[in-house]
């Protein structure tokens, strides 16, 4: 166990330079300086901008100077946002981003297990099969879909959320719940073909026998069995919830990290760009370090049992 | 037996229920300290201004959304009233030579930056040096080019700023020398990039003076706080030299026109101010409604040919897709604010200026061009692209119809659409590695000049390769022609050459400048040709005394 | 083939399934003769039109609701929508086809030979693939459609091919190179369990190279579970490139896919006017087949699996 962190962190850091690397080249290849504007700039300012931030000379060489302000941990300055430096934005930005996410991914847990193990109870019937189709149609629709829509039945025709913005408690709900459906869906979809197969399993059949209440069996003893693909999951959620939530930000004016990634690759800011992918890529794979270890302990006590 | 297997190791069901409470106090904790939980700061005013600014320090700003709040923040010697026209600032008076090259500005008397220091004419100095210092990397530098030697200072020829024609013999007042007449000099002094800054503070904090605590600033309102992409609060600034009616404000930014208006439409915003804000396709159902205000801004989309690129090396064919493209159908269903149609490039609005008559729209006059040209009906027209930005879903509507116009009109089938990100654009267009290009102009300052100077030969933002040596020697003579009717004629002259005779361009319509607000709501904001509205000005009606 | 069979008994006993598969079929067919019929001309040289109209023809017609002229109604050029959804039936179809592939290819090679090498390599290769698995792939298409967007219009004007866009060619490519890795990971599997069987063990017995015991052996067993694999990539990938498409990463216009459609409508809602038919029409259309192929592979799958029993 203890070998396999060690190992994954360690692999870690060949991963993130290579995706560090990957991202700065390619934003300062594409056609197109981050300093350009809509009036045409002289040369004495665009090579003194240049010079300031080290984005003058041969590629290699920018590389360089930017590779050692990393190992320094200073992220360099955004290029668009011209007296904030990066690690000062992602300070900033990516609380939010996590706040969001975090809230997210509870609710698409909690309602997620809860309509999948409800499926699988009511296995065959109706129930079931309209459940799982509200799971697929929570997978086929896009959050840039169905958000707009929400924040107009909920927000301005009913007037019980507020329409978009940051700060206040009951801000945070409708794109947190926009943002957790397709999860709820999936988690839903996992958790009832586990639990079902769980179901039948000789341990519940001796826990019925024993006279447990249903209600104790299933809640007891076989979600905690069914619940490890639903851990097991937990990697790719993150991801998808991580890119799920550029939409949602956007859509709901939410100061994450999310839209700020794509306007700083479309202004082919290569500081932000780089530095935003070192941290979503950093923060996954610290993430799917952690979802594998639940997944072997609680793998390792299931077998226990 | 309480069980004491499980995946979960906690054994008591209270201790669950602890750890429980114990992750939703952390999470709420977590929001609080970094996720930007806030009590919300009671305003007198919210604003919508478009998206985040890239920077509030005047010599740095680009954008009209940075100079809105920086022109709030900061105030140079002159400023605009409500109504667009330029009033005294921290100058109260001034006085201009008969040759039109000195002017010569008085200061008010008592006026002091944030922090009690006062304001005197070596702030201006200072600031247009720092300006125009090639070290400061100002974008915008090239406004105080219209100093005498201000070009050469700003392009490292010259070394020595007291060679540069602004001097200041005594505190109260500051004397400009100017390269040659210009008649606009006074829209000049009002803008972001020629206000004052605060030196020491500059001094002391380096790139960080302009965070909130730190800046020092001398117009109507200072910055109390800044959360990024979240919200700016501004309050009045109690050294201003008159009072200042809303006391405070709060502006968001926001990139998504939707979110904006839903903001607005369910009151959580009380004006919107950023015309790019609004989405287009929603103005036609809100163009009656109380909350909208329109006027016309001095602003132009336009198409730019590539005269070195066959076929658009042959003036005919320029002229022929310039006959032929029914803009009409363009205000009407793409942009649908009421724009109107332009044929010359200037907006007609300039005090004084009357453009000459333009092309107009003649397709059968097109077709007998474009045949005489050796293209009849269209055929073997070659291929060729029309680049445009991809900055909203705008540009791509106007692109796609005007394609398709062509295509019924001329018959021509070889034109391909090509969207690019803005900044990928703007690098294709300053290379002039296009055919086509639909581009957009703001003035910067209230004469037509403002336009109509762009197309030079080798000027900056000229980036089509046209040039005309008549073209250039007419902008010659009225930078020295000081008597403005005549000047206003020589400038339409040259109009002519742009728009009818040689094609270079062709316009297609003159923005309406939009904003959303509730009235009686909000005072002191009236339509005026720049879209500029300063936020000195404002007050809330039933508030005034 | 054997798989193909089952399939087909599998999905004529559950009339659900059945559904599903008559309704993609029938997209994909009215797609296709959407894209033949502009083949053929009348006697004038215009072209046929399935709808009677051109996917790119504007007209005055705004922003009209949907009515006996045109079905769908019309968006903001005056385009039909009805011809755009069906312009777009193609794309997306397309987009998702070529996408899933390009992960095929990919994904089968890979965990083909990661399965069949077996000890290090294999151990190597996955290892790779947790690694990529870990990065937020999304992000870094954007990053890669954004800044090789010019460069790839220069190499096709170079290579004299000016009817694709660029952007298709670095959608399909680049969506289908971030969705193999579920592919790979369980054709590996599969060839793990595989290779230990007897026949496999008899062709080395009998000389045969590795390449034709991949090809005649162990492909053919791996194919019910690829298609199953396919019928759910294509869904993943349709989605993806919707989701591009709203960043503004999308194809321009005047293409249409049912992605485009879809974020330009949801970019419309508002509170004062809605043109819910610029959403509704493309959406459902999106929505149901994306439906259907879940419900597809989803019920080909459980056929498949023998653990799970009706």
């Amino acid at each position: 166990m203890i070998a396999l962190i060690v190992r994954r962190l360690i692999q870690a850091i060949p991963v993130l330079f290579i995706v560090v690397t990957l991202t700065f080249m390619l934003v300062r290849s594409a056609p197109g300086s981050p300093f350009a504007s809509e009036k045409k700039i002289p040369k004495e300012i665009m090579d003194q901008l240049e010079q300031e931030y080290d984005l003058k000379g041969p590629l290699w060489h920018q590389y360089a100077q930017y590779m050692w302000k990393v190992a320094h941990g200073d992220l360099s300055i955004s290029t668009q946002y011209r007296n904030r430096s990066v690690n000062e934005i992602i300070a900033q930005t990516l609380p939010v981003s996590m706040t969001l996410g975090a809230l997210a991914y509870c609710m698409a847990l909690g309602a997620g297990i809860t309509l999948g193990a409800l499926a699988a109870v009511r296995h065959g019937q109706w129930g079931d099969r309209t459940l799982m189709l509200l799971a697929l149609l929570g997978i086929s629709i896009p959050s840039f879909v169905l958000a707009p829509m929400l924040i107009l039945f909920l927000a301005i025709d009913l007037g019980i959320l507020p329409v978009a913005g940051w700060g206040s408690a009951d801000q945070i709900i409708l794109p947190a719940l926009c943002l957790s459906i397709p999860f709820a869906a999936i988690i839903a979809r996992l958790t009832r073909g586990s639990l079902l197969e769980v179901l039948k399993l000789d341990f519940v059949r001796t826990a019925r026998a024993k006279g447990l209440p249903e209600f104790a069996v299933l809640f007891r003893h076989a979600l905690k069995v069914a619940i490890l693909p639903v851990i097991g999951y937990s990697g790719p959620a993150a991801a998808g919830i991580l890119t799920g939530s550029i939409v949602i930000e956007t859509l709901f004016g939410i100061p994450g990290i999310g839209p700020f990634f794509v306007l700083s690759a479309e202004n082919f800011d290569p500081f932000v760009t780089s530095g935003i992918v070192l941290v979503f890529s950093s923060f996954l794979i610290v993430f799917n370090l952690v979802a594998d270890i639940l997944y072997f302990v609680v793998d390792r006590r299931v077998r226990l049992e | 037996m309480p069980p004491t297997t499980g995946p979960f190791p906690i054994s008591r069901p209270w201790k669950r229920w602890a750890v429980a409470a114990g992750l939703v106090a952390g999470f709420l904790a977590f929001f609080w300290l970094f996720g930007g939980w806030s009590l919300a700061p009671q305003v007198d005013l919210t604003l919508s201004n478009g998206d985040e600014p890239q920077t509030l320090d005047p010599a740095m700003a680009t954008a009209q959304l940075d100079g809105r709040i920086i022109l709030a923040l900061f105030e140079g010697l002159t400023t605009r009233a409500a109504d667009g026209s330029i009033v005294g600032g921290m100058a109260e008076s001034w006085e201009m030579s008969p040759d039109g090259l000195t002017y010569t500005f008085h200061l008010r008397p008592g006026i002091k930056w944030s922090n009690g220091d006062p304001v005197t004419a070596q702030d201006f100095v200072d600031s247009w040096e720092r300006t125009l210092n090639p070290a400061t990397a100002s974008e915008y530098s090239y406004q105080l080019y219209y100093l005498r030697n201000g070009e050469a200072y700003g392009t490292g020829k010259i070394t020595d700023f007291s060679q540069v024609g602004v001097k200041a013999p005594d505190a109260q007042t500051l004397v400009c020398t100017l390269a040659h007449p210009t008649a606009f000099f006074l829209e000049l002094t009002s803008f972001q990039t020629l206000c004052p800054v605060h030196m020491p503070t500059i001094k002391k904090y380096g790139r960080d003076w302009t965070k909130p605590g730190h800046m020092v600033s001398n117009g109507p309102y200072v910055l109390k706080d800044w959360r990024f992409r979240n919200y700016i609060l501004v309050e009045a600034n109690p050294y201003y030299w008159k009072p200042v009616p809303v006391h405070r404000m709060k502006v968001l930014p926001t990139s998504n026109a939707n979110t904006t208006f839903n903001l607005f439409y369910s009151h959580k915003t009380d004006l919107i101010l950023d015309t790019r804000s609004i989405p287009a396709t929603l103005v036609a159902d809100i163009k009656d409604k109380p909350y909208f205000h329109a006027n016309p801004f001095g602003a132009t989309t336009f198409l730019r040919f590539n005269v070195k690129r066959k076929p658009f090396d042959d003036v005919r064919v320029r002229t022929a897709l310039a006959l032929a493209l029914d803009k009409h159908d363009i205000v009407t269903k793409i942009t649908r604010a009421g724009e109107p149609i332009a044929d010359t490039f200037a907006p007609p609005g300039y005090k004084g200026y009357t453009p000459p008559q333009g092309l107009g729209y003649h397709p059968d006059e097109a077709r007998r061009l474009l045949a005489e040209a050796g293209y009849p009906g269209g055929k073997g027209f070659p291929d060729v692209n029309l680049l445009y930005a991809i900055r909203g879903s705008g540009p791509q509507q106007i692109a796609t119809e005007m394609q398709a116009l062509w295509q019924r009109e001329l018959g021509i089938t070889s034109i391909h659409l090509r969207g690019q990100e803005f900044n990928v654009y703007l690098n294709t267009q300053q290379l002039i590695d296009y055919d086509l290009s639909l581009s957009a102009w703001i003035g910067d300052y209230n004469d037509p000049q403002t336009f109509l100077d762009m197309f030079v030969t080798d000027g900056g933002n000229n980036e089509t390769g046209w040039s005309d040596p008549q073209y250039d020697q007419l902008l010659a003579t009225s930078e020295n022609t000081v008597d403005p009717a005549a000047r206003m004629k020589i400038l339409s002259d040259m109009e002519k050459i742009l728009c009818v005779d040689q094609v270079p361009i062709v316009p297609i319509y003159f923005w309406v400048g939009m904003a959303l607000y509730e009235p009686g709501k909000i005072g002191g904001f009236e339509p005026n040709f720049v879209d500029d509205h300063r936020w000195g000005n404002f007050y809330i009606p039933e508030k005034k005394p | 083939m054997k798989p193909f069979a089952d399939f087909y008994t599998i999905i004529r006993r559950d009339r659900f399934l059945m559904a599903c598969a008559l309704f993609v079929t029938a997209i994909s067919l009215l797609a296709a003769a959407d894209f033949i019929v502009p083949f053929f001309h009348d006697a004038q040289g215009r072209s046929y039109q399935l709808t009677g109209y051109a996917y790119d023809a504007i007209s005055d017609a705004s922003l009209l609701k949907p009515s006996w002229a045109h079905w769908f109604g019309t968006d903001v050029n005056g385009h039909d929508l009805l011809s755009r959804t069906l312009f777009g039936a193609q794309i997306s179809l397309f987009v998702a086809a070529t996408g899933t592939l390009v992960s095929l290819l990919v994904g089968v090679t890979y965990g083909m030979i990661s399965g069949y090498a077996g000890g290090r390599i294999d151990n190597l290769m996955m290892r790779v693939v947790e690694i990529i698995y870990s990065l937020p792939t999304l992000v870094l298409v954007i990053i890669l459609i954004t800044t090789l967007d010019a460069p790839m219009a220069h190499f096709l004007k170079d290579a004299g091919i000016t009817s694709v866009s660029p952007r298709l060619v670095l959608i399909v490519l680049f969506l289908g190179l971030t969705e193999w890795l579920v592919m790979a990971r369980i054709v590996r599997g599969q060839v793990l369990v595989l290779k230990e069987q007897a026949f496999v063990q008899a062709a080395h017995a009998l000389g045969q190279s590795h390449f034709r015991i991949l090809w005649s052996h162990l492909l053919p067993n791996l194919s019910g579970l690829i298609v199953v694999y396919l019928t759910l990539t294509v869904p993943a990938i349709m989605l993806d490139e919707s989701f591009m498409s709203f960043l503004g990463v999308g194809l321009q216009s005047p293409l249409a896919s049912w992605g485009t459609l879809v974020s330009d409508a949801a970019g419309l809602i508002n509170p004062v006017h809605s043109y819910w038919w610029l959403l509704f029409f493309p959406g459902t259309c999106m929505t149901l087949t994306l439906l259907a192929l879940n419900f597809l592979g989803d019920g080909l799958r459980d056929a498949l699996d023998p653990r799970v029993k009706k």
